[in-house]
């Protein structure tokens, strides 16, 4: 029942990407909050939602993002399979495989848009892209890592207590 | 009264008797000497006993100033809140002020005001989103304003928001005309936010400062919208069309209300557009 938290808390990281997040930018690009929380939840030990979390991720930001939706669920989702197949192997280091999912899932994220949206006709430059776009929104995207890692496994030991998950 | 006493009291009038003549100055300099002895004295036991009475009353000072320092922070706290809501109201009204002139010299469009609330969560597409939708009977492919120029067109409506794409967008494009140059071309937006001009015919003069407005052709937006104006062009013999940059007349960086025209709706020329037939 505490899952539910997801709700309210990723409908406010929405919000917050949407009105502040995105108007912070580095060059051209900007941290995804969404994406960073979703690799945190993933990779936390006791966590057994990560999937409804991305779904529910999706369904906001397919209502309120013109990126065609099939990008957006393959994008989040991509990061969610990466954070488990990680999360299993490298679990004694979390925040290593908090790095490594931010880094590379923020990569495929930014390659999936690009090739989706250069596909669909709209004209993208790749240098433009990568220099402006996806290093400055890598960049940022791993300042992000650490504290939402921390936010995230407090509220992973809220939903998932000790003695229920034991 | 005995010998003693009667002495005692000749002692004291006498000693008394100096002192009324010296305090009232019949005793000359010995006089004055006399009396500033007295006040320097005075001055000094006196300085030293408030001196005294500070530090002992000190302590109920310092709770009474702290409660004073926390009432007044407070207060500070208080008018600041109070100082930046009325800045920002301000702001606000200075910008619907200009909307509203704006309105005023284009009588022939209806316009609804919108704040912006919002943008796409992805930084490769330029979109805002406006506190405006169908219940305020905005539609898509209206186009949106603002005194300053042309900021884009709705793309997507629901009943209390709308989303509107940039002319900055990547995939945006307006058939534009050169007012100087007296020619039509057509405006791009980039990843980057910048626009460029392309299509301008190699026959037409264009220089740099040239204003840009919309054309009208295409039926996406109406003419005579202001979008900006042209810093550099670029010119080669061997292509068959100049390129240009342009400063546009909106700063996208902060849009805070912006102006839905509502009485302009979009004509959907697709149907009219020749299709390409595969050669025999």
């Amino acid at each position: 029942m505490r899952n539910l938290i997801a709700f309210p808390l990723l409908g406010l990281a929405v919000i917050l990407q949407s009105s502040v997040l995105s108007q912070v930018r580095l060059l051209s690009g900007y941290a995804d909050l969404l994406l960073v929380i979703l690799a945190a939840w993933a990779l936390q030990e006791r966590v057994e939602s990560s999937w409804h979390w991305g779904a529910l991720t999706c369904m906001f930001i397919g209502f309120i993002s013109n990126l065609p939706l099939p990008v957006v669920i393959l994008g989040y989702f991509g990061v969610l399979f990466l954070a488990r197949v990680l999360q299993r192997r490298v679990w004694h280091a979390p925040l290593l495989a908090m790095f490594s999912v931010v880094f590379l899932g923020t990569l495929f994220f930014q390659v999936l848009s690009f090739v989706f949206l250069r596909f669909s006709g709209t004209p993208l430059a790749i240098g433009d892209v990568v220099s402006l776009i996806t290093l400055p929104s890598l960049l940022l995207n791993m300042l992000l890592a650490i504290p939402i890692y921390t936010f995230m496994r407090d509220v992973s030991y809220w939903v998932y207590p000790l003695e229920e998950y034991e | 009264m005995n010998s003693r006493s009667l002495q005692t009291t000749i002692i004291f009038l006498v000693v008394g008797g100096i002192l009324v003549l010296a305090f009232s100055g019949a005793l000359g300099s010995a006089s004055r000497g006399f009396t500033s002895v007295l006040i320097d004295t005075q001055t000094w036991i006196s300085s030293r006993f408030l001196g005294f009475q500070d530090f002992v009353t000190a302590p109920r000072d310092i709770v009474t100033l702290r409660q004073r320092n926390a009432e007044l922070e407070a207060q500070v706290s208080q008018l600041q809140a109070q100082l930046i809501e009325l800045q920002q109201r301000v702001n606000e009204t200075e910008i619907l002020a200009a909307l509203v002139d704006f309105s005023r010299s284009n009588p022939e469009s209806t316009y609804k005001a919108a704040s912006v609330i919002g943008r796409d969560p992805s930084p490769f597409l330029h979109y805002i989103i406006i506190n405006r939708g169908s219940n305020d009977d905005i539609r898509r492919g209206m186009p949106v304003v603002t005194n300053q120029g042309l900021v884009g067109r709705v793309d997507a409506v629901i009943a209390d928001a709308a989303r509107v794409q940039l002319i900055t967008d990547p995939a945006s494009s307006v058939n534009v005309y050169l007012q100087n140059a007296d020619t039509s071309a057509v405006l791009y937006g980039s990843v980057t936010g910048d626009v460029s001009l392309d299509l301008i015919s190699q026959d037409a003069t264009v220089e740099a400062g040239d204003l840009i407005l919309t054309s009208g052709l295409g039926g996406g937006y109406p003419a005579d919208l202001i979008i900006g104006q042209v810093v550099t062009v670029r010119s080669l013999e061997f292509e068959l069309f100049q390129q240009a940059t342009v400063q546009p007349a909106v700063d996208f960086s902060r849009l805070e209300i912006v102006l839905v025209i509502t009485n302009f709706r979009p004509v959907d020329i697709t149907p009219l557009e020749p299709v390409a037939t595969p050669a025999p």
